[in-house]
């Protein structure tokens, strides 16, 4: 019994690898407006899982791992939460000044295991406080590797503020040199990001502008952080921008699933949406 | 015709000599006159205007700002970040109404605003900036600037005119 569940979820993993390497799919939370000016503020965002930005197409993001934070740190409500067939929405009231976080940080732990024989991936949904149980007894050769992907974005309220920006020092983080929410177009956009709280060098960067479906070219971005894990950009036109960080990819993954007893690697992604305004 | 000439003649000298101690002090007060222009559009809504000086290695300063102040619960600040360049150099740093100088939003027509040169935050002598943008609900947006020097000669001034959210705007001092 316990051996058919094992085998089951390990085939749903495989599934899972194949699948998002192979697509373009895009995650992603829109919110209606990253500055702010008023007392009573809310803000509403529409989050999904699609091809083209910001255009709900293909999956909701379930929102089971989004949360909020208000400048002073502390956690706020998710308000009005739903989950449609396309996208899910939700509200968070602003009920303080300065930069708010809300984010879907999901920690999770990829790896293998050899049993009677047979090398076994770990399920998804694998993470390092259920790690040991999802080991059955009798493994050997374990094998893991952390994985962090992180979906934020920032609203402001007033001033901008920075409180919110102390790296946790796990998966990939945002730095700001230039805040998220004092972006105009046509001026220097500089960034840092942090690899387990680490600046990293040579981590690609993808930056493509919102409203694909209304033009003939992508427009996207390529880049990679420099010395420092600084990166500079500059975006000739307003609007809303997606912004992707990953570890690296080597040569030849993502072509078909990866040989049982392949070692897993270290991965870590980092999306946020950026909105410039018009000078 | 001779006494006439004469006369203006005297008078102008009389007028040149009274003027003189009026020109030793320096002028004290900016005069801004602002048109809104009527604009023929299905929903119109007066604009929000914010004037502020800036002058270069200092902190712009908002001199006035002109939004629906009066609305219940403070409602008329949502959109103050419409005004979005005032609101990036100036108006985010507020509180709102800010003393001084919130004021209610204008009618289309011809407004003159004074300031003060303390007002103006014009203390040291040198060369500023007025800008004035202004941001209309479901409309667009519009921004005019116009150097002036302080301390301020009499007669001096400056002028500028917009094309959509904006009329002729001028700055005179006295």
């Amino acid at each position: 019994m316990k051996k058919q569940f094992w085998g089951l979820a390990a085939t749903a993993v495989l599934a899972a690898m194949v699948a998002v390497p192979a697509s373009a799919h895009r995650q992603w939370m829109l919110p209606s407006s990253t500055v702010l000016s008023g007392d009573d503020v809310w803000v509403t965002v529409d989050a999904a899982v699609s091809n083209d930005l910001f255009y709900f197409e293909h999956q909701p993001l379930r929102l089971d791992a989004v949360k909020a934070w208000a400048p002073d740190g502390s956690e706020a409500p998710i308000e009005n939460k739903a989950t449609g067939r396309y996208r899910s929405t939700f509200d968070v009231h602003l009920t303080q000044k300065g930069t708010w976080k809300i984010a879907s940080a999901v920690d999770g732990v990829m790896g293998s295991y050899d049993l009677g024989g047979k090398t076994e991936r770990l399920p998804r949904g694998t993470t390092t406080a259920n790690l040991a149980e999802r080991i059955p007894a009798g493994a050997t050769n374990v094998r893991t590797a952390e994985s962090n992907n992180r979906n934020e974005i920032f609203v402001t309220v007033g001033e901008p503020t920075d409180t919110l920006f102390k790296p946790t020092g796990k998966g990939i983080e945002l730095v700001p040199v230039t805040h998220p929410n004092d972006l105009f177009a046509g001026e220097t956009i500089t960034f840092q990001f942090l690899l387990d709280g680490k600046p990293t060098a040579d981590l690609p960067i993808t930056v493509i502008p919102g409203g694909i479906r209304y033009r003939d070219q992508l427009g996207q971005i390529d880049t990679r952080t420099g010395v420092d894990g600084k990166v500079e950009l500059t975006l000739p036109e307003a609007g809303m921008y997606w912004l992707n960080v990953t570890t690296p990819q080597v040569e030849g993954e993502g072509e078909g699933p990866p040989p049982a007893d392949a070692p897993p690697r270290r991965r870590a992604s980092y999306v946020t949406t950026l909105e410039v305004l018009a000078p | 015709m001779q006494a006439p000439i004469r006369t203006l003649a005297i008078g102008t000298s009389i007028g040149a000599a009274l003027a003189v101690p009026v020109l030793a002090a320096a002028p004290a007060t900016m005069d801004v006159t602002v048109n809104i222009p009527r604009l023929k559009v299905a929903e119109y809504h007066k604009p929000y205007v914010a004037f502020w000086v800036e002058k270069a290695g200092a902190k712009p300063k908002t001199v006035a700002v002109w939004y629906d102040h009066d609305m219940k619960a403070n409602e008329g600040t949502k959109w103050l970040r419409d005004v979005r360049q005032w609101w990036r150099v100036s108006g985010r740093t507020l509180t709102f109404p800010a003393n001084g100088i919130t004021g209610a939003t204008r009618a289309p027509g011809t407004h003159r605003i004074s300031f003060s040169r303390a007002q103006l935050g014009a203390t040291a002598p040198g060369e500023y900036v007025l800008v004035i943008e202004a941001s209309r609900e479901v409309g667009g947006r519009e921004l005019l600037r116009i150097p002036f020097s302080w301390p301020a000669r009499a007669g001096a001034g400056g002028k500028a005119a917009g094309k959509t959210e904006l009329g002729a705007v001028s700055v005179s001092f006295r």
